[in-house]
């Protein structure tokens, strides 16, 4: 074959992963008392198609252990065997090994052979124990070889009467008075308990039983030979399958049917690979799903498959270039997307970026000039502004992504770890279609899953523990996104033993650190995230090391966002993780302070007034309020923040911002509010580094950089005087 | 001295200096690491940032931070008029731009017109001076602005991301 099958590796590899993926997911999520019929049966697809792929690409060492793992898979979904923890075990740790080769053929590390063979004997050792289920007893087949000698006396009666209830049988030889009958017999009766049988029938002198071994290479006509050593006979010998679907890789349709005799094209063609094969004699289906164990006694079937034979062995090899894209037609219909390259839609939204701001700059001018004269001019403005921002929140809605390809490993790394640390704990995901940017799934994963194994160390306590609490003896963790002002929010929470401060404030105290026994809650908590920072007692591989959590939250304070831990002793522990939610353009109000404008984003702003005279109020001579509305919020000055002098000092003179964060309220006072804009935002970090009360930067309509308020910040400033002198002395 | 090793393995290779002037002094840099040289206009100040750090520009869509090495090595006079340079230096990942008192030429230096720099006598911290460069009568020195600008005195990067 001289088609070069490489350019097609990429969609194989890509489609193979998905299909590991959901296999997984399907696996993980499905009732062991009960399992979903559909879900068994996508999950046999699963395998199924990558086999086929695997197959046809030559990867041998996949398509050899999904065959092992497809023809488990089949009897289960087919009822004939019970689903099992050590079954669906197994199962998982297939899907690990066949991760391992494909990334191996992808070039990205080695797989390990030793595993693949050891993952298809735990295989073949599950399919061949006892089924429990007796709904279909499958047991083995054997073959034998009658000689009955001419005394017997035996006519054609007497064959059809006494080996037919034993199984298929066909006559080679017919006997008479002179010469013996030979007669082939396949019988689900074992050497032994045959002779007991016949030995009722016919006197055992003139009875010979002769096992017929796998090296015979004639198979006499009947479907089922596991003859891994002898290929070439077998092609073309196929079983009369129960029902099956269009997918076909390797197999053939049940020729018995009414329908075609014409196998379907399927990747016939590979042959039975490696010896490390296990090769039982029973019937496990070995040699690539070429043929399959008969199940039900049906002799008149058994004729049809000889004569076929010959017909379609030549078949396959032509058909297989072909079968590949029907195939492929066939998986593209299923879900209509396209594959974009990452960088393909940053330059993208890059490019509908500079637009905005082209698009502002025009409005800029546009505004200044005679609006009556150039009307046409001014309405084409205003419509062009109404278009770039419904691209622009297109183009954003590409990058967003819904969570849940971040929490859908978390199953997984749940019930393995709750396992290995020998406690039971129930996994619940809220909020999984909430989107967030591309870019921060795949930063969100190390962080979550730090976070995730230290409620199950550290947090969610083992069984006996909680129930001696009075807990149930199952814990829960919870993971939770939501959407909240401008920010996304993720918690982990856990239903463990909370935080011990007392422990805490114990080790930060060895390590020398500046703490008082009447710090709060939350400044006790924070202290978790120093470097080398941990309580546990022990080390073990999963955490306790003390590197993890001031990494996560390094990660997370790079990705823009913050994480904060409440807990209650006793109760549990919740982590919450804010990122921002957007990254590249917001809706933002210019304000001015002294000759400097800043942006506030919009989605903080509640509203802004002018306080009459004499209503700011002063605390204990050092912070200030203001009522509004009958609460009391502090006011913050920016020009005193960020020390810039005021156009103007006096409350009354200038304007106040009432902003909200993280559910509080503040009141900002600033010289005055200039117009509503759409900014671009940059990144201030790529070239300088973070300031504090700043979250970016924008170039706004006349080329001039202005800079974006970081609110939640300036929220935290305002929480005390003290703290605000703090950041400014860091600052300069 | 580990400079002159490192000197021998460049014999071959000139050495493709911009001059510019501090002061009295002329200092040199690797012009690779030279982006653009351009005037100095609206820059917008960061706020509670050192003196040194005028503030940020936009160049072409990148906000780029400026930093005044008159002031910060106290050399010249800090005056902002048509003439004033501003060298944008492209240094690993970033971009940052720096105002000097003027530039004056690219010179190409060998290995032999370097000489190892003595240990006191400039405003530089040793350790960013590379070798002092000998054409004609002056002396040039050679500044590793690679280091000096990540240096944590300048303040023009987080900790976590400083490579010095």
């Amino acid at each position: 074959m001289s088609i070069d099958m490489s350019q097609f590796y990429e969609v194989f590899f890509e489609e193979a992963a998905e299909h590991l993926a959901s296999m997984e997911s399907l696996l993980l999520a499905i009732d062991l008392g009960n399992p979903d019929g559909e879900e068994l049966n996508a999950i046999f697809r699963a395998a199924h198609s990558i086999k086929g792929g695997a197959a046809t690409f030559g990867f041998s060492d996949m398509a050899q252990v999904t065959h092992v793992l497809e023809n488990l898979l089949d009897r289960v979904r087919k009822g004939e065997m019970a689903l099992r923890a050590d079954m669906v075990d197994a199962f998982l740790q297939a899907g690990d090994v066949l991760k391992g080769q494909l990334d191996a053929h992808r070039g990205a590390g080695e797989a390990d052979p030793a595993e693949a063979t050891r993952i298809c004997a735990v295989l073949s050792a599950l399919e061949s124990d006892q089924p429990v289920v007796p709904v279909k007893e499958k047991s083995e087949l054997h073959q034998f070889v009658l000689t009955i000698a001419p005394q017997a006396n035996w006519t054609q009666d007497d064959v059809t009467k006494h080996l037919e209830p034993l199984g298929r049988y066909k006559v080679l030889e017919a006997g008479d008075v002179t010469c013996p009958w030979s007669v082939a017999l396949e019988t689900t009766q074992a050497e032994l308990d045959l002779l007991e049988i016949l030995a009722f029938i016919i006197d055992p002198e003139m009875l010979n039983v002769q096992a017929m071994n796998a090296d015979s290479g004639e198979a006499f006509g009947f479907l089922d030979t596991d003859q891994v050593d002898d290929p070439d006979n077998q092609f073309g010998f196929f079983a009369p399958k129960a029902e099956e679907s269009t997918e076909s890789y390797g197999f053939f349709e049940p020729v018995g049917n009414a329908e075609a005799v014409q196998p379907d094209p399927g990747y016939g063609l590979f042959e039975p690979v490696s010896a490390s094969a296990p090769s039982p004699t029973t019937a496990g289906g070995e040699g690539y799903g070429f043929f399959e164990p008969i199940q039900d006694k049906e002799p008149t079937k058994a004729s049809e498959p000889v004569n076929t034979a010959s017909v379609s062995t030549p078949t396959p090899v032509a058909e297989v270039p072909k079968s590949k894209a029907p195939e492929k037609a066939a998986a593209s219909s299923e879900s209509s997307s396209i594959r974009v390259s990452v960088e393909k839609v940053d330059q993208l939204l890059n490019l509908v970026g500079e637009l905005v701001i082209t698009q502002s700059m025009l409005a800029q001018t546009a505004s200044q000039v005679d609006s009556v004269l150039y009307e046409k001019l001014v309405s084409g403005i205003g419509q062009l502004e109404r278009n770039t921002r419904e691209l622009q929140e297109a183009i954003m809605s590409i990058r967003m992504m819904p969570i849940s390809f971040v929490f859908q490993r978390f199953p997984r790394v749940v019930r393995d770890t709750a396992n290995k640390l020998g406690k039971q704990v129930e996994l619940k995901m809220v909020g999984e279609s909430t989107e967030l940017d591309k870019g921060f799934i795949e930063k969100l994963t190390d962080p979550l899953t730090h976070l995730v194994r230290n409620s199950l160390d550290h947090g969610i306590e083992a069984p006996d523990v909680r129930v001696a609490k009075g807990k149930p003896a199952m814990g829960t963790l919870t993971l939770h996104a939501f959407h909240q002002g401008g920010n996304i929010v993720i918690e982990v929470s856990d239903d463990g033993g909370g935080l011990n401060r007392e422990r805490i404030l114990a080790k930060a105290k060895e390590r020398g650190m500046a703490v008082s026994d009447s710090m709060p809650d939350s400044e006790v908590w924070s202290l978790i995230f120093e470097a080398g920072f941990s309580t546990a007692a022990q080390v073990t591989d999963v955490s306790g090391r003390g590197v993890g959590m001031d990494v996560v939250r390094k990660n997370i304070q790079a990705m823009g966002g913050r994480i904060e831990i409440e807990s209650m002793h006793g109760v549990g522990t919740t982590m919450s993780i804010r990122l921002p939610l957007t990254l590249a353009i917001l809706d933002g109000m210019s304000i001015a302070v002294g000759n400097e404008i800043y942006i506030i984003p919009l989605t903080f702003i509640i509203e802004s007034m002018q306080p009459r005279p004499g209503e700011v109020k002063t605390m204990a001579g050092k912070g200030r309020v203001l009522p509004v509305r009958g609460e009391y919020l502090p006011l913050i000055a920016l020009h005193e923040i960020f020390n810039i002098p005021p156009k103007v000092t006096d409350y009354d003179q200038g304007l106040v911002i009432i902003l909200e964060a993280e559910g509080q309220k503040i009141a900002m006072f600033v010289d005055d509010l200039l117009g509503q804009h759409q900014v671009v935002v940059k990144n201030l970090e790529t070239n300088y580094r973070r300031v504090p009360g700043i979250s970016g930067a924008t170039i706004m309509g006349d080329g001039h950089v202005a800079f974006i308020l970081d609110v939640a910040g300036l929220v935290r400033m305002s929480q005390s005087s003290s703290q605000i002198l703090a950041s400014l002395t860091a600052a300069s | 001295m580990e400079q002159g090793v490192i000197e021998v393995h460049e014999a071959k290779v000139n050495r493709e200096i911009l001059v510019f002037t501090l002061g009295t002094e002329e200092y040199g840099i690797d012009i690779l690491k030279v982006q653009e040289i351009r005037g100095y206009d609206q820059v917008t100040a960061i706020a509670n940032s050192p003196s040194f750090i005028k503030g940020v520009i936009n160049l072409r869509g990148n906000i780029v931070p400026i930093v005044d090495m008159r002031i910060k090595f106290n050399l010249g006079k800090a005056d902002y008029n048509e003439f004033t340079v501003v060298i944008i230096l492209n240094i690993g990942k970033r971009i940052v731009g720096m105002v000097v008192d003027g530039v004056s030429d690219v010179i190409s230096l060998s290995a032999e017109q370097v000489r190892p720099a003595p240990e006191f006598g400039t405003v530089l911290d040793t350790a960013y001076i590379q070798g002092l460069g000998t054409i004609e009568q002056r002396m040039i020195i050679l500044a590793d602005i690679e280091k000096l600008m990540s240096n944590k005195d300048m303040a023009l990067m987080d900790e976590a991301t400083s490579t010095s």
